[in-house]
């Protein structure tokens, strides 16, 4: 699963929707891998909007402290999302956007709801959201 | 100009919902002059372009990835007879046939569903000898190709019929991928399961869908991937889940959704999978109503998917189906929930709830004018047809429908409405149909006809008017 997707994930238990901690959710014991993927400006462009920059920041702490996938660290994305514009003039904010998204797979690991705790397990790159009866 | 596009004589009601979604995938103001399901011939009018793109340009693009339609020419004159296309071919495009006098070209004749002998070819295509191109024939590759296409009636070579009903002049400008559904077909597929959808279907829904490059698209009962390797090879990146988590792992070697996407070299397309189930879904959603900008807090830009029927796939959502006769499934996967090997239980669920489910997910998810394309199946008889759902956020597109022996399926495609534009009275009119049922049957229309043969529940007795329009399915709400 592409980074990307984890910014569009929330918890699946309904009562935790309200809140606004169970998003994101928080990788934990997370193994990725890296994929060689071509830069696609027009997919970032158009995302841009949809994407919860806050989230991503966290997601991108969370994920790459403990890994070593990039030795030096993820680079740093700005605090505040870029325009459009911003965006399509800088080649190295798209290519780190690029590679944070598009070529960072997480393969393993939990995916931990910051209200209720419940953990969603990922096993080969594949996260499972199916819930129990009583949480349903 | 007038533009003739030659169509496959297949799947015909979809084939103007696809070229409709490709004129406003390219932009393109298109007019359809006229057009029959029984015809695989279709005129539209394209408006003058401004330079530095012609209007030549705007046909070729208008069905380059078109799977339906197989070419798209420029019309040079039509009508019922060889003397009336000679006379329209003279009285508008004289101006035009300088410009081809000296390039190579060569003549063909398409005649559907009829025929001519080699000598009569030869004469008919000697009776354009007035438009006086001096250049050299090739048979291969020319410069320019010229066809009259011949609308026959249906069955005339055994009827012995002598001349057509209609004729078209035109000049040939560009090709569809018609031949893409080749590359993807389900015999060379690595992986597939009983319902993976059929190559040509699933592309031509990511067409009427506006599947392209830089578009996110999701498939929420994906299974082993047709319809996400569909979206991405038109460019689009797709999302996918599914309640059984093994269709998406398959063999867990080769054999797997993502050995899929890599047979096609598409997997730099695939943005990820999931297990998940549509009631439940973790896919972060807005409530309707927030008057948003209209992509902030949205997800997609389209979603297409075949959701389960009932009845080679079963249509199961998370939960216990008889919570007070079996309290014990509940209290063990208290207990056990959180083991690597728990299976979480499932219950049958109501196949128009399932529907209403999917249309509220992509008026909560879609972006402004994001489209949502899914299939339905419905029985052939009237008295037993399932009415297309609705949804206030979304504008019914079309309906395009693949026909069975005793059942049909339906693909339904829907717009997102911007919310300043949404009827606030269809809002408040919606109520939720209270679907009530704990058996797969009872849940299920569709599937209870099916297994009972489609047959036509016996007519009441006492009435004397056994089939009548009385007793039809009200229109959709």
């Amino acid at each position: 699963m592409k980074l990307l997707t984890l910014n569009f994930l929330t918890c699946a238990v309904k009562t935790c929707k309200s809140s606004s901690d169970s998003f994101p959710l928080h990788p934990k014991d997370a193994e990725l891998a890296s994929d060689d993927v071509e830069v696609n400006p027009e997919l970032l462009v158009n995302l841009l909007p949809r994407l919860d920059w806050k989230a991503l920041k966290t997601t991108s702490a969370e994920v790459f402290l403990p890994s070593c996938i990039y030795p030096l660290g993820f680079p740093q994305l700005p605090d505040s999302p870029p325009t459009i514009e911003q965006l399509q003039s800088d080649d190295k904010l798209l290519k780190d956007l690029h590679s944070l998204l598009m070529e960072t797979n997480l393969m393993e690991g939990k995916l931990v709801c910051g209200v209720c705790g419940h953990e969603y397990a990922v096993r080969e790159g594949i996260p499972n959201f199916l819930l129990p009866s009583h949480l349903v | 100009m007038e533009y003739l596009i030659r169509f496959s004589q297949s799947h015909e009601t979809f084939r103007l919902p696809e070229l409709q979604a490709l004129a406003v995938l390219e932009g393109i103001d298109m007019e359809v002059v006229s057009y029959s399901l029984d015809s695989p011939f279709c005129i539209i009018r394209l408006p003058p372009s401004s330079p530095p793109i012609t209007t030549t340009t705007l046909a070729r693009r208008l069905i380059r990835r078109s799977i339906l339609a197989m070419s798209i020419h420029e019309l040079w004159g039509h009508g019922p007879d060889l003397a009336s296309v000679h006379a329209a071919v003279k009285s508008t495009t004289s101006p035009l046939w300088p410009s081809y006098l000296s390039c190579s070209f060569k003549f063909t004749l398409d005649s559907y569903q009829g025929s001519r002998t080699s000598d009569q070819k030869v004469s008919i295509i000697n009776s354009f000898s007035y438009l006086g191109f001096m250049g050299p024939i090739k048979m291969r590759h020319p410069d320019q190709e010229f066809t009259l296409h011949e609308l026959w009636p249906f069955n005339s070579t055994p009827l012995g019929i002598p001349e057509p009903n209609h004729l078209y002049f035109t000049r040939y400008l560009g090709s569809s991928l018609r031949d893409l559904p080749k590359k993807l077909d389900l015999k060379k597929r690595r992986y597939i399961s009983t319902t993976s959808m059929d190559a040509e279907l699933a592309l031509i829904t990511a067409n009427i869908a506006l599947a392209g490059p830089g578009k996110l698209f999701y498939d929420p009962f994906c299974g082993t991937g047709s319809f996400p390797i569909a979206v991405a090879e038109f460019g689009a990146v797709a999302l996918g889940s599914d309640i059984d988590g093994r269709s998406i792992r398959g063999d867990g070697r080769e054999k797997t959704l993502r050995g899929n996407f890599e047979q096609y070299g598409l997997l730099g397309r695939l943005g990820g999978t999931f297990t998940a189930d549509l009631t439940n879904s973790p896919i972060r959603k807005q409530e309707l109503g927030s008057d948003g900008d209209g992509v902030r807090g949205r997800v997609f830009d389209g979603i297409v998917c075949d959701p389960p029927y009932g009845v080679r796939e079963g249509l199961m959502v998370l939960g216990v189906r008889d919570p007070e006769k079996t309290p014990w499934v509940e209290r063990k996967g208290r207990e056990m929930y959180k083991q690597a090997d728990f299976i979480p239980p499932r219950k049958p669920y109501g196949f128009l709830a399932m529907l209403d489910d999917i249309l509220q997910f992509a008026a909560q998810t879609l972006v402004d004018n994001g489209r949502v394309a899914f299939w339905m199946p419905t029985a052939n008889d009237e008295e037993q047809e399932m009415p297309v759902p609705s949804h206030p956020y979304l504008e019914t597109l079309s309906v395009s429908t693949q026909v069975f022996n005793k059942w049909s399926r339906r693909l339904i495609c829907y717009r997102r409405i911007p919310d300043k534009d949404v009827d606030s009275a269809a809002v408040k009119a919606r109520e939720e149909r209270k679907l009530v049922g704990k058996t797969a049957d009872e849940l299920n229309p569709f599937r209870k006809a099916y297994f009972e043969g489609f047959q036509t529940p016996p007519a009441t007795t006492g009435t004397s008017t056994p089939a009548a329009p009385a007793t039809e399915t009200p229109p959709p709400n």
